[in-house]
């Protein structure tokens, strides 16, 4: 409503002034809730003859081509979910950023917190280990005379 | 002739290296002197030979000598000045003599800062890269010969890559390799140690400093390139997890790891196992980066023209280091000391599990980048269907990296203040209480500030000033330790500087997840199709678009968007994003404009001009993005602040005694002349 | 005791093999999940005749190829003598799927070089190209009897390729 009483009034205003017909500029991907989803949906997928980009980074006409054609499946009710499986089953896997959770990548989605779990353990059985193992004895008399000693002229040192 | 002189010169580097390799090592094992003393004189000879063989690939690129091949490719007589020096190591090959030449100057400060260090022990570092580089200049000579001619000659060159063409060039490299090849030089400490049998609180210390500058470096590095790529690729990403970027970050994450683990060896002498461990894998991990961008296994934007020959050469070399110094590691360790011994409760616990999560954070990044080489490898050998193949991106990475961060942030918080051999939790977190609550009531308002509930948002939130609550308190209480009846600068002064450093290091990595966290939950963005007059709205900035020009670059057309940015109705700057088209490589280049800003970056590309004189245009609005930046400023100058704390001035320290006896003798004389005369 | 600190080597040999391994892999290439699954259906009109549809279905019972081109592709020319060749022969019907081309471009381009296609299908949007998952022409399909894709070769296909692995499956699949 806003707009077009804006335009009416650029366009009565036109002979008086040179200002152009401005308006608020549009989305190239469609109304703006469609636009939001367009581009989370095309960083999630991979640009296949880029190296390395995703659909939402490449301005190849690929990319392109892709994100319109994400534009109308998701204009025509589709929901992100089902433009991302649309593309899997014509792509495969690899068109997602995301790998999928099969028996395929089970270690890569579960490997980092075994090994966490695995490192966490083989250092506490090793600290507990070493409290036994390490038998310190207590320093001499002597040795704690020298010690201190030494500390003084070190830090005697320092503020020379 | 040039050319020629520069080939040459890296054939005598090689047999420089060949004896720096061989004789020294074989002199500290068989106690031979001469041998041993050969290590500094050779290495340095080896240096000035490569920095000569670079000089002369830096002539020809600047005086156009086409026929040279590489120059050919990778230069043209219009590049500016800046980038026709640049533009040596915009390449394969001229990359990898700057990797060479950075070696060589890596071996030449270490024979050089090395004085105190016993002659055995510098034989076997210096012998160690001797090794190192006889295996990269085997490589450039055999596979990689930077000056191979090109006959007849062309007549121009052509041209390197426009998106090279840009400062992050000149010092994103440069930067990069100092890191890469840096944790060489801990890598030989380590092999040294383990061929020598003495790995000690001594040799911790000798150590440090050179990793601590590696670290540095590299830290400079990946985030000159992340700044870079922000703001040259014309999206504003600023951390893809590509393969070429995880390959840098692999060994800085192990560098990390290294650094605390060198901290316990130095202090306490525990962990000498584990920290040699450490440093045979950071610079595994930094010959396998190059192994990857430079093979053809991975695709990525970043990678260097391949070529499996080259790919096996790297692989051949980097499983020759990696399994002889794997083999000397299984053989040798066990034989190492255990050090003091400690409590599950301990500085040492908390420095030895931020290690774990911090490598299997590395292994993470390393199990998703050659992921996809597996799975392909399996298929092509009929094991699994061929259709699982996977991408394995920034969805996987996120995932796992997070989760590992936040246990690791909480360390970093009560770590500084945990006692050796036995920490006191419980007084610990009562002591930090105040930190909590802090973190806790800005993780819940800066969300709402900056516009809406996020939970990632309040999670980097909680974790950054976390750090930052800890931090202040911990030098509280180092502060309050010190002599109260000294002045204010002595006591902060009596401080060592790597407490300093640390705090400052630890402040960085808070400053890049406040940066990293905002920006990614409250960047707003609109890809838009914009006539003249029209407007956008983002972030609370009106963007008008007032047409294009067409405008003349030293080489290259461009055409230049005029963008007039408004604030409350009154324009606050104009914006000129460019598409650029190179006279000589003809592809269209964006040149994104941003408006820099301590609280937000405003960023501006222009995409495809559309029919009727209108542009797509992609307008940014991007909140704190500038503290990734300063956050890794932060972690460097931590870094350089560490390693200069007194404790490794050992020099300083003589000259500072020789010094202050010879001003006492003079005293002396001159008062026995006064008395005399 | 020995034993663990042999570990890092051990996965580090692991992992050094399958990089060996990966040296000549082509990590670019996309495997296609649609070998061994019905194609898909397309109805479009005839590049050469506008008026008529050409589907999927009209194929059924026999075995036929699918070759995806375009008149801006420059490495289709590289496989179309191969083509010609091939149609001449006539031992297996060849399809064309024009990918989002223009019509009189794409005449054109057969009048010049030659039409080995028993029928064209003109996909100017390329809708029906995105169901075959074609990502970069040229690219080929091989299709059994009951409409399944048996086979897809991306790129142009060179004479090896038809040799050793396009007509012996054609020939097996004929016989079936």
């Amino acid at each position: 409503m806003k707009n077009i009483l804006l335009l009416a009034l650029l366009c009565l205003s036109l002979p008086l002034s040179y200002q152009v017909q401005a308006k608020e500029a549009e989305y190239t991907t469609g109304a703006p809730e469609i636009h939001g989803r367009v581009m989370g949906v095309s960083e999630e997928l991979r640009c296949l003859v880029c190296q390395g980009q995703s659909l939402g980074d490449s301005n190849s006409e690929f990319a392109v081509d892709m994100r319109a054609q994400i534009q109308e499946m998701m204009e025509g009710g589709m929901s992100d979910r089902q433009v991302i499986d649309f593309m899997v089953e014509r792509y495969g896997d690899y068109v997602r950023y995301r790998p999928p959770f099969n028996a395929t990548t089970m270690l890569l989605w579960f490997g980092p917190f075994i090994l966490l779990g695995v490192g966490v353990a083989v250092l506490y059985t090793n600290v507990l280990r070493r409290r036994k193992q390490i038998d310190e004895t207590p320093l001499t008399e002597e040795q704690h005379h020298r010690a201190a000693e030494l500390l003084k002229e070190g830090s005697g040192e320092d503020k020379a | 002739m040039i050319p020629e002189i520069g080939q040459f010169a890296l054939i005598i580097a090689l047999c420089l290296a060949i004896v720096q390799g061989i004789f020294p090592i074989l002199g500290a094992q068989l106690n031979i002197r001469p041998w041993m003393a050969m290590a500094r004189p050779v290495a340095q000879g080896q240096f000035i030979f490569i920095a000569i063989s670079f000089a002369c690939l830096v002539y020809s690129f600047v005086t156009d000598d086409y026929s040279v091949l590489y120059a050919a490719s990778h230069s043209n007589s219009l590049l500016p000045i800046q980038y026709k020096v640049a533009g040596v190591w915009g390449g394969h090959e001229g990359s990898l003599l700057l990797w060479a030449m950075m070696l060589g100057l890596w071996t030449f400060l270490v024979s050089i800062f090395s004085k105190n260090l016993p002659d055995e022990m510098v034989a076997r570092v210096l012998g160690v890269l001797g090794l190192i580089a006889v295996g990269f200049l085997l490589f450039l000579l055999l596979t990689s010969n930077p000056f191979e001619r090109l006959l007849p000659a062309a007549p121009d060159g052509r041209d390197l890559n426009p998106l090279l063409q840009d400062f992050g060039l000149i010092i994103h490299p440069p930067m990069l390799y100092m890191g890469y090849v840096g944790f060489s030089v801990a890598f030989a400490f380590a092999i040294a140690a383990l061929m020598g049998g003495r790995l000690d609180a001594a040799w911790a210390r000798w150590s440090r400093p050179w990793t601590i500058i590696a670290w540095s470096f590299l830290a400079g590095g990946i985030g000159l390139g992340s700044w870079w790529a922000y703001y040259e690729l014309g999206w504003g990403g600023w951390w893809f997890w590509d393969p070429v970027e995880n390959a840098s970050l692999m060994p800085w994450l192990v560098g990390t790891a290294l650094i605390h683990s060198l901290a316990v060896t130095e202090k306490r002498g525990g962990f000498k196992r584990w920290t040699v461990l450490l440093a045979i894998i950071a610079f595994s991990l930094s010959l396998l980066g190059t192994f990857l961008v430079r093979s053809g296994v991975i695709t990525s934007v970043h990678a260097f023209a391949t070529d499996p020959e080259r790919g096996t050469f790297i692989l051949a070399f980097l499983v020759i280091v990696v399994v002889s110094s794997l083999l000397l590691f299984a053989w040798r360790a066990p034989k190492i000391e255990q050090g003091g011994k400690f409590e599950p409760v301990s500085k040492e616990t908390m420095l030895l599990v931020n290690n774990v999560i911090i490598t299997v954070i590395a292994a993470a990044v390393l199990l998703g980048t050659i992921y996809p080489i597996i799975i392909e490898t399996l298929a092509s050998l009929g094991l699994i269907e061929a259709t699982n193949k996977v991408s394995v991106g920034a969805p996987y990475f996120n995932a796992i990296f997070v989760p590992l961060l936040v246990p690791l942030v909480f360390l970093v918080g009560i770590g500084p203040l945990a006692r050796w051999k036995k920490a006191d939790m419980p007084d610990m977190l009562r002591q930090l209480r105040w930190a909590f609550i802090a973190s806790a009531i800005v993780a819940v308002v800066v969300p709402f500030l900056m516009g809406g509930w996020q939970w990632m948002a309040a999670l980097g939130m909680v974790m950054a000033m976390w750090i930052v609550t800890t931090a202040i308190y911990s030098i509280r209480v180092r502060f309050r330790s010190t002599n109260a009846e000294l002045p204010w600068g002595h006591r902060l002064n009596a401080i060592p500087r790597s407490f300093y450093g640390m705090h400052l290091a630890h402040i960085g990595v808070a400053i890049c997840i406040v940066g990293g966290t905002l920006v990614s939950n409250y960047m707003s963005d609109k890809d838009v199709r914009m006539d003249i007059g029209d407007t956008v709205e983002v972030g609370g900035y009106t963007f008008r678009f007032d047409g294009v020009i067409e405008i003349k670059g030293p080489n290259y057309i461009a055409n230049q968007g005029m963008i007039q940015v408004l604030q409350d109705g009154h324009e606050v700057m104009s914006l000129k994003p460019e598409k650029r088209v190179y006279t000589v490589q003809t592809m269209p280049m964006t040149e994104a404009a941003i408006d820099t800003g301590v609280w937000r970056d405003l960023y501006v590309s222009l995409g495809e001009p559309v029919s009727g004189g209108a542009w797509s245009v992609r307008v940014y609005h991007k909140p704190f993005v500038s503290w990734l930046w300063a956050g890794v400023i932060l972690m460097v100058l931590g870094g350089v602040t560490a390693m200069t704390d007194k404790r490794y001035r050992v020099m300083a320290r003589k000259e500072k005694k020789a010094k202050a006896e010879a001003e006492a003798s003079n005293i002396a004389t001159s008062k026995i002349a006064t008395e005399k005369a | 005791m020995k034993l663990r600190y042999l570990l890092p080597l051990v996965i580090f040999v692991v992992m050094a093999g399958f990089l060996w391994k990966g040296l000549s892999l082509d990590p670019s290439s996309v495997p296609s999940p649609l070998v061994g699954k019905p194609a898909p259906q397309f109805e479009l009109s005839q590049l050469h005749q506008a008026e008529q549809m050409v589907s999927r279905d009209s194929n059924l019972g026999k075995v036929w190829l699918l070759n995806v081109w375009a008149s801006w592709c420059v490495s289709c020319r590289q496989e179309h003598p191969l083509f010609m060749q091939l149609s001449r022969m006539g031992e297996v019907p060849i399809y064309g799927l024009n990918y989002k081309d223009e019509r009189e471009d794409a005449v054109k381009w057969l009048q010049d070089f030659g039409n080995p296609y028993t029928i064209s299908a003109h996909d100017y949007k390329g809708r029906v190209g995105v169901d075959y998952g074609v990502y970069g022409v040229p690219e080929t399909y091989v299709i059994d009897k009951q409409g399944v894709i048996r086979h897809k070769h991306t790129g142009p296909v060179s004479a090896q390729a038809l040799r050793e692995t396009i007509l012996p499956l054609v020939r097996e699949l004929k016989k079936g």
